[in-house]
């Protein structure tokens, strides 16, 4: 009886003292350098992977009509606004001719002059013609000389030239009268297809140098959009393959398809360019210059051993994985093979399918490190 | 043979485990405070391991890229991967800004890994969730520090990215997560002015008549395309071929390419010695002063728990207790003070003081066995002071006033 005060105190201090020391081992070997990586283990599974490449472009027009004068000149009117459509054939507006009309009507009254001169020289041709005739018979009738005669025929040779030199002059009025109506119809904008105005660069009373665009017309059949890949991820990029769309402005997948692939690269931004044409235009129209985001399905490959890209790691140059081993870490080199964009990669060589891997880990591995499984990494919250 | 400091401890067990408690307190806020600098370092060099690369290839004469701002064109790799000896090249940009989700934002650095495989220099080494990137645009992979999580919109500029992946310790050298985004989005990231600017810099443009000519209708557009590209990054990331040596690849780089090399070991000292130096140092400044103090308190509070027991130590003198065994009873006591002051301090420091913390708190085993051996020692120390006033007791008091 006499012990049993001392031997509380005992017990009361063991009771203190031991949880304090199994926490504080705890503590050394379940945290810092020491403790255990939890990581998550997955199964190399074999599954067929439908890889896909993905890229952003901007809406644009393939056929833009740039209309504008052929010579410098000044808008009188234009009839169109941003947003019209347009007929082809039809007038969008029309330069300032400034003293065209004129020079038309000059030429036009230059025409009836040269058609007054013409008819000047057919009657002097006619009276030389009668003339000779009646000469040459009265020399004939030994009535008038020689000399008479050949000064009528020599008249007659004169009102010919006249006559064919008054001709060549009317269908030359004619041309220059000709020439300058065209230039004058030159002076109309016409839009060249059925089409929408894009834009409208100049108003009336602007001046314009020769070949400035005053509209700008779209074909809105003819939208497509052109699309950048990096070139380090266009494996298998060609013609005809299936796209979906993703407008920025809206959010509903679009589809389209591949028409071309651009022959050359741009080797400043280390891209390939594709044009990728919509399966039917969306109503309304999108907005030329729109971004869009592309994603190109490519075919399916054969089946085999795949695994997810976040179980890459590089090690020591080399590409591989943790393989789980009886319990046991090691390294194992792999080659990859197709990948598809929700982060599944084949695998060439270096696993067999049921192998058991690493996917994610805490922290950075070694060979030495313990690791204890768990479901999911502390912290990350679903 | 009993163990009289066992027998004394057990007298007033409670009044000794509560100080040790106290004391523990202590060495668990000096532990911590280890940790932080320790952490603060580790941040630097995380950042370095994240790159997973041997050579940092940077503007000329400057310390970049995270020390000093540092800009080549983005074409400059294609050169230096045909070095021999290089095994792989990646171009990377750093950019320390507020990304925002939603209506919070958060203090980040945000790399730009150029497009490629796992593996690739730059690219997280690891993931704790998710997937790593694979579109060439608009995905990011973030630290879990950030808060951000699988599937989470983020708003980079005016772009909005989606969190594919996340990661854990990816840290750059002030602390901040790191979100990684697809280089080019990163480049526009870094350059992209807002809307309101960029609208600005084209109307200034065309006000300037040199811009503008009426004679040559494709300028004006020709000038302001040139003035929204931004071909830079702030680095190339460098692997080197097994076999090669490091430092002679960086010479021939700084030789011929007209470039600053930067190596893991020069980063490394850039980082530690240039970036985070006086923090550090503040840091660990702080951590001498409370250690000093806390090597003080230690000495008090076994220098006023020997006085307590004055008169029983008499006793014992009185008694014909040797010195010696006396003596050891204070030391022992002392001894097993530190201890549990060490035990409870590093459970402390561990399991309730460094998860607080907003910064990384790295307690590394090597720095508690010094802080034992060092507790221990002050414990030794501070006892020879109470044995010294033991020994010179008067067995007289024990029976006088």
């Amino acid at each position: 009886m006499k012990r049993l005060p001392v031997q509380k105190r005992t017990l009361a201090l063991l009771v203190v003292m031991l949880p304090l020391l199994a926490l504080f081992v705890y503590v050394a070997l379940r945290s810092g350098p020491l403790a255990p990586v939890p990581v998550t283990l997955s199964t190399v599974e074999n599954r067929s992977i439908a890889p896909a490449l993905f890229g952003i472009g901007t809406v644009e027009a393939q056929y833009t009509y740039k209309i504008g004068p052929t010579f410098a000149g000044r808008i009188k009117h234009l009839a169109v606004q941003v947003g019209d459509t347009v007929k082809a054939g039809q007038i969008l507006g029309e330069m300032d001719p400034v003293d065209l009309g004129e020079r038309i009507r000059a030429q036009s009254a230059a025409l009836k002059r040269t058609e007054s001169q013409l008819s000047e020289a057919l009657a002097h041709q006619a009276y030389a013609q009668t003339q000779a005739r009646r000469y040459v018979d009265l020399l004939a009738a030994r009535s008038t000389s020689e000399e008479i005669v050949a000064t009528k025929k020599h008249e007659l040779q004169v009102a010919e030239a006249s006559l064919k030199a008054a001709r060549q002059e009317t269908i030359r009025t004619h041309a220059e009268r000709a020439a300058l109506t065209a230039l004058r119809n030159d002076l109309f904008l016409v839009a060249p297809v059925d089409s929408l105005v894009a834009t409208r660069n100049a108003d009336p009373g602007t001046t314009l140098v020769a070949g400035q665009a005053v509209v700008e017309l779209i074909d809105p059949q003819s939208l497509w959009v052109n699309v950048r890949f990096d070139q380090i991820h266009t494996r298998g990029l060609s013609a005809g393959l299936p796209a979906q769309i993703v407008l920025r402005t809206q959010k509903d997948i679009l589809t389209g398809h591949v028409l071309r692939v651009e022959p050359l690269a741009d080797a400043v931004t280390e891209e390939l360019l594709a044009k990728v044409a919509f399966d039917q235009i969306p109503e309304p129209l999108p907005a030329v210059g729109e971004l869009v985001e592309v994603t190109i399905a490519l075919p399916a490959h054969t089946s085999g051993p795949a695994i997810a890209n976040a179980a890459i790691q590089r090690i020591d140059g080399q590409l591989g994985v943790w393989r789980v081993k009886d319990d046991t870490l090691q390294f194992t080199p792999i080659t990859l093979g197709v990948a598809d964009l929700d982060g599944m990669v084949q695998v060439k060589t270096g696993l067999e399918v049921g192998d058991q891997l690493v996917v994610y880990s805490a922290k950075a591995l070694t060979s030495r490190s313990r690791i204890d499984v768990v479901e999911i990494i502390p912290g990350v919250t679903r | 043979m009993i163990s009289l400091a066992g027998r004394d401890i057990l007298h007033a067990w409670g009044k000794f485990v509560f100080t040790g408690v106290g004391l523990g307190l202590l060495i668990g806020v000096t532990l911590s405070m280890a940790g932080i600098y320790r952490g603060m370092v580790d941040d630097g060099k995380a950042l370095l391991d994240n790159s997973g690369a041997d050579l940092w290839v940077v503007q000329q004469d400057t310390l970049g890229p995270y020390a000093e701002p540092s800009s080549i064109y983005d074409d400059i790799w294609r050169g230096i991967r045909g070095l021999p000896g290089v095994a792989r090249t990646a171009n990377v940009t750093y950019l320390t800004m507020q990304v925002r989700q939603g209506q919070r934002d958060v203090r980040t650095m945000v790399a730009g890994i150029s497009a490629g495989e796992p593996g690739t220099p730059g690219w997280p080494p690891y993931l704790v969730a998710g997937r790593q990137i694979t579109r060439g645009h608009y995905e990011a992979v973030a630290d879990l520090a950030t808060g951000f999580k699988l599937g989470d919109r983020l708003q980079i500029r005016r772009n909005h990215y989606t969190v594919v992946g996340l990661t854990r310790r990816m840290v750059s050298s002030g602390g901040d997560p790191m979100i990684f985004i697809p280089l080019k989005d990163a480049q526009e990231a870094q350059f992209l002015k807002d809307n309101d600017a960029i609208r600005q810099q084209r109307r200034r443009t065309a006000a300037n008549p040199a811009f503008n000519r009426p004679q040559l209708p494709g300028l004006l557009d020709a000038v302001i395309a040139s003035q929204s590209t931004n071909p830079y990054v702030n680095a190339v990331l460098v692997q080197i071929a097994a076999g090669h040596d490091a430092d002679e690849i960086a010479a021939s780089i700084r030789r011929w390419k007209r470039l600053t090399v930067y190596t893991r070991s020069q980063m490394e000292e850039i980082l530690v010695g240039k970036l985070i130096a006086t923090s550090a140092k503040q840091i660990g400044m702080f951590l001498v002063i409370l250690s000093t103090v806390s090597a003080a308190i230690v000495a008090f509070i076994i220098y006023t728990l020997t006085l307590g027991k004055i008169r029983e130590i008499a006793v014992l003198k009185l008694i014909g207790t040797r010195n010696r065994t006396i003596a050891a009873m204070i030391m022992q006591q002392a001894i097993a003070l530190g201890v549990i002051g060490f035990v409870v301090g590093k459970i402390a420091a561990t399991l309730l003081m460094a998860p607080i913390f907003p910064k990384y708190v790295l307690l590394e085993p090597r720095d508690s066995v010094i802080g034992f051996v060092a507790v221990v020692l002050i414990c030794i120390l501070a006892s020879l002071i109470a044995i010294r006033a033991a020994l010179k007791v008067d067995p007289a008091e024990a029976i006088g006033g």
